[in-house]
């Protein structure tokens, strides 16, 4: 099939120079009717088991609770959706794993508890195990009957994951490791059967992973934590006294713990950006339904103009972090049916996949955690006094957002990720970004076409935009890459405006391409409000990424350099006006009409 | 233990209800469907009761292939096999006629369904299947245990509960709590992939026609009044509301 071709040959990072074809791009419109009956399903569950106790989830006394809900997610398969199906799980591809993440992402601390164990709990034996470990370890956890937790952090080790102190010592008798160490914010700690547990091997320099049972021993832990938000959640302090762990439980290969932390960070990375949209539309039906209920100056403030705004921009990130989720989602399913096919075997196939998009992964992570979070807050706002109230779902929701822009690295660690893989791949040859940043560079200097040409088309124009947008980027990175060197690392306020560029760029081109194929499907007629959403989307992401430009040039550039390059910005930002308010107040009339999220 | 489940597939309870062509179709964009609220008590107790005594269960819905999804659902709930009989469910009487000439020929031990669809709610589709079968029919029936060939109930009546026994074959229209809801695991989804539904053409001439559909009127503020201003009552009901 043609189409699969050039699906597969879209690399990670590359949209920054290619322009990709709508059709090349998986929708989530797209999602089958059984892939639709999973997400259903997990809704169900939420709705009957886990919201009409959330206030007993987070008070609880102990984990009985939290234990007994997973086990009924684990009787319902809902535990071992990515384990395949001879280690006793279903064997979904990523998007469905990341749809399942979605419709458990509004379980507060339950989604946070079934994402630990799903996913950095279990996924390191799946894709690192032997074959003994796999058969031994991933039937336990795919049913539930065992839980995991994954020890990487230590108390003087957090962002700097690779500099952990546990130790791991060869036994005598040599069938052993004997691990000693801390580690800290352990999810899932209070309760699980397995750890995952990360250690340095006498004096290496890279960590090692093992898989540990507790029943192995010489493991005690603190008192839960007190925390913020997501107190449901188990988050523990683990101590490892003289543990035993039989050397054939050794993850991996030596020193190779650091490797893995990086690619399951990889996958929990995009996975919480799913799981942050279910969120995300959760809290938007309820602040609609709650504008419409609540009344003053005689009438529902849904009607107030200040109100619509806010239920617009709620649906328009929301929206805009859905399309680029699943379309990265998809480019992973692509790329590992492709390295399959190479004669790769599974586990390879998908870790090589979602590596290759490890700068998407990051970009979702912080926007999905950026996004919920104005979406609580303005949740919060919406409900007035009453989104102060514990009595109210906003007080739960506005807390338990926050952790999610802090675990599976942080949004600065992941923004920095995101700039530095582009220029490491750049460096390497593996991205052809230099002859396109002198391309840009020689456009600036140009005299500037006035688009003359007026192509015709379904969101042309846009698609212009965000072309001028990538060359922003790439003009910025291109002159600071050659005046820093290798000294660009240490520019971290110039990284992060650059990430934030790229970030919205992505984001705005997944919407339009979204909604572009959607029109393609149902008609323009019929993907108005879609519409509606990607223009109030774009308009935003062009101004960050100018705003953000001017920064980033302004930190490095001087006199003439300076000045054609604010000019060049200028001219890469430009997007023609269009009444924003009335588009938003077609997002907020629908939600308001519908009493819920609409998309 | 044969058990026939009949469902409906109907618009979700929080579906914003609209017409069209003239008010003689609902319309049904943006509207998602789901199986009965009534008929997903029934065919959870008939998970139930195979998982207890073992057999069959298989569910039939009168309705076109839009009903489909919701039929998976339901093999993926647990039902076996299914049957679509294909046409537009229009009214009680064509309805239960189609579920009577499968029953025929099958002889189930029970026809479990909902006390009412939650569309139309006219809730006689059992009592007719038991008539046009000849076997008596139960409904709202909030309990069911089968002890060899007889099905001990309750039912809910005018200001109580009842309590009643019946020999097998029988067709009960169901209702909460007669069952632990069920939520499709991924095994049942999975499987389901597999499951036939089997396709029938309908028998008998469909009779009705919709001339019209309207809308309930809004519901009007209420107004609380002391019981010592009973003069405003009066007052309110002679000049405002004009009915005395
Ligand atoms: C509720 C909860 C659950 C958790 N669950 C787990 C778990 O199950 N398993 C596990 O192993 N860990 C877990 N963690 C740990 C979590 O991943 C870390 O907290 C996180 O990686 C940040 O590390 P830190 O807390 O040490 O912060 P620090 O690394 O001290 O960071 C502090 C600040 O400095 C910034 N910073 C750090 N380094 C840099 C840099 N190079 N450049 C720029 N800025 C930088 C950070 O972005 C942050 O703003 C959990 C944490 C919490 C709070």
């Amino acid at each position: 099939m043609a189409l699969t071709e050039s699906n597969t040959s879209i690399k990670g990072g590359e949209f920054l120079i290619k322009d990709i074809d709508a059709s090349h791009i998986f929708i989530p419109e797209e999602f089958s009717e059984e892939q639709q009956m999973i997400a259903q399903t997990c809704l169900d569950f939420l709705r009957t088991e886990v919201h009409p106790r959330l206030d007993e989830i987070d008070y609880a006394k102990d984990n009985s609770l939290m234990v007994s809900l997973l086990d009924k997610a684990g009787e319902l398969g809902l535990l071992g959706t990515a384990v395949p199906e001879e280690y006793g799980g279903f064997g979904m591809d990523f998007n469905t794993s990341l749809l399942v993440a979605e419709a458990v992402g509004a379980g507060h601390s339950f989604s946070v508890a079934l994402s630990a164990d799903t996913g950095i709990g279990t996924l390191p034996i799946l894709y690192y195990g032997t074959e003994e470990q796999k058969h031994k370890y991933l039937p336990l956890l795919a049913s539930g009957e065992w839980k995991a937790s994954y020890c990487l952090t230590e108390p003087d080790s957090g962002s700097d994951a690779n500099s952990g102190k546990t130790k791991a010592v060869l036994s005598e008798d040599g069938q052993h490791y004997i691990i000693n160490g801390q580690k800290m914010w352990i999810t899932n700690g209070g309760f699980a059967d397995l750890f995952i547990v990360f250690a340095k091997i006498d004096n290496d320099k890279s960590l090692t992973a093992f898989i540990v049972e507790k029943s192995f021993g010489g493991i005690t832990m603190n008192a839960e934590e007190r925390k913020m938000g997501i107190k449901g959640s188990s988050t523990r302090q683990v101590f490892f006294n003289d543990c035993k762990v039989p050397i054939e439980n050794m993850l991996y290969t030596r020193e190779g713990g650091f490797k893995i932390a990086v690619n399951i960070l990889n996958i929990g990375r995009i996975k919480l950006a799913s799981a942050v949209i279910g969120a995300s539309k959760q809290v938007t039906s309820q602040a609609v339904n709650y504008a419409n209920e609540r009344k003053q100056f005689g009438t529902s403030i849904s009607n107030f103009g200040a109100i619509k705004h806010k239920i617009a921009e709620m649906h328009a990130r929301t929206f805009a972090s859905e399309s680029a989720c699943y379309r990265a989602g998809q480019n992973i399913d692509d790329a590992t049916v492709d390295l399959l096919a190479s004669g790769m075997d599974s586990a390879q196939a998908k870790l090589k996949a979602v590596e290759q998009f490890a700068i998407e992964c990051a970009i979702m992570k912080v926007h999905g955690s950026e996004v919920l979070d104005y979406v609580v807050d303005e949740g919060v706002q919406i409900y007035g006094g009453m989104g102060f109230s514990a009595e109210a779902p906003m007080d739960r929701a506005y807390r338990d957002s926050r952790i999610n822009r802090i675990f599976e690295g942080t949004n600065e660690i992941n923004r920095l990720l995101s700039v530095g893989t582009i220029v490491k791949r750049a460096m390497k040859g593996e991205l052809n970004l230099m002859p396109a940043a002198m391309a840009v560079g020689k456009e600036i200097m140009a005299i500037p076409d006035f688009g003359v040409e007026e192509e015709e088309g379904i969101l042309v124009k846009e698609k212009k935009v965000v072309k001028n947008m990538k060359k922003a980027i790439l003009m910025i990175a291109g002159a600071a890459l050659q005046k820093y060197m290798a000294a660009f690392e240490k520019e971290q306020e110039l990284i992060m405006n650059l990430a934030d560029m790229l970030i919205e760029t992505y984001i705005a081109e997944s919407t339009l391409l979204r909604v572009e194929k959607l029109i393609g499907v149902r008609g323009e007629a019929a993907c108005s409000l879609q519409q509606d959403a990607a223009m109030v989307y774009l308009h935003a992401a062009v101004n960050k990424t100018a705003n953000a430009g001017r920064e980033a040039i302004m930190s490095f550039a001087e006199g003439d350099e300076l000045r054609v390059m604010l000019m060049g910005l200028k001219r890469f930002t430009k997007i023609e006006p269009l009444n924003l308010k009335e588009a938003r107040r077609r997002l907020a009339d629908a939600a308001i009409e519908k009493g819920g999220y609409i998309f | 233990m044969k058990i026939l489940v009949c469902i409906t597939n109907v618009p979700d309870t929080t579906a914003k209800i609209a017409f069209t062509d003239g008010d003689t179709q609902l319309n049904k964009a943006g509207i998602t469907y789901i199986t009965g609220p009534y008929d997903d008590y029934a065919l959870s107790r008939a998970v139930e009761l195979k998982e207890q005594l073992g057999g069959t269960i298989t569910v039939l819905n009168v309705g076109l292939s839009d009903s489909d999804p919701v039929i998976r659902k339901c093999l993926a709930i647990g039902a076996d096999d299914a049957i679509r009989i294909n046409v537009e469910p229009t009214d009680s009487f064509f309805v239960a006629e189609q579920i009577a000439q499968v029953a025929k020929q099958e002889n189930y031990d029970l026809i479990l369904m909902g006390r009412e669809s939650i569309d139309f709610n006219s809730g006689i589709v059992h009592g007719l299947v038991g008539e046009l079968l000849g076997i008596p029919s139960i409904s709202p029936v909030m309990k069911l245990e089968i002890e060899g060939t007889v099905a001990k109930m309750t039912r809910e009546i005018e200001g109580g509960k009842e309590d009643i026994e019946a020999h097998l074959p029988l067709v009960l229209g169901c209702q909460e709590p007669i069952a632990e809801w069920k939520i499709a695991g991924m095994r049942g989804i999975m499987s389901a992939r597999t499951k036939p539904i089997k396709v029938l053409e309908p028998t008998g001439q469909v009779t009705t026609t919709t001339e019209l559909y309207t809308l309930p009127a809004p519901k009007g503020a209420v107004k609380m009044i002391a019981a010592e201003e009973a003069e405003s009552l009066i007052d309110l009901l002679r000049n405002e509301a004009k009915v005395i």
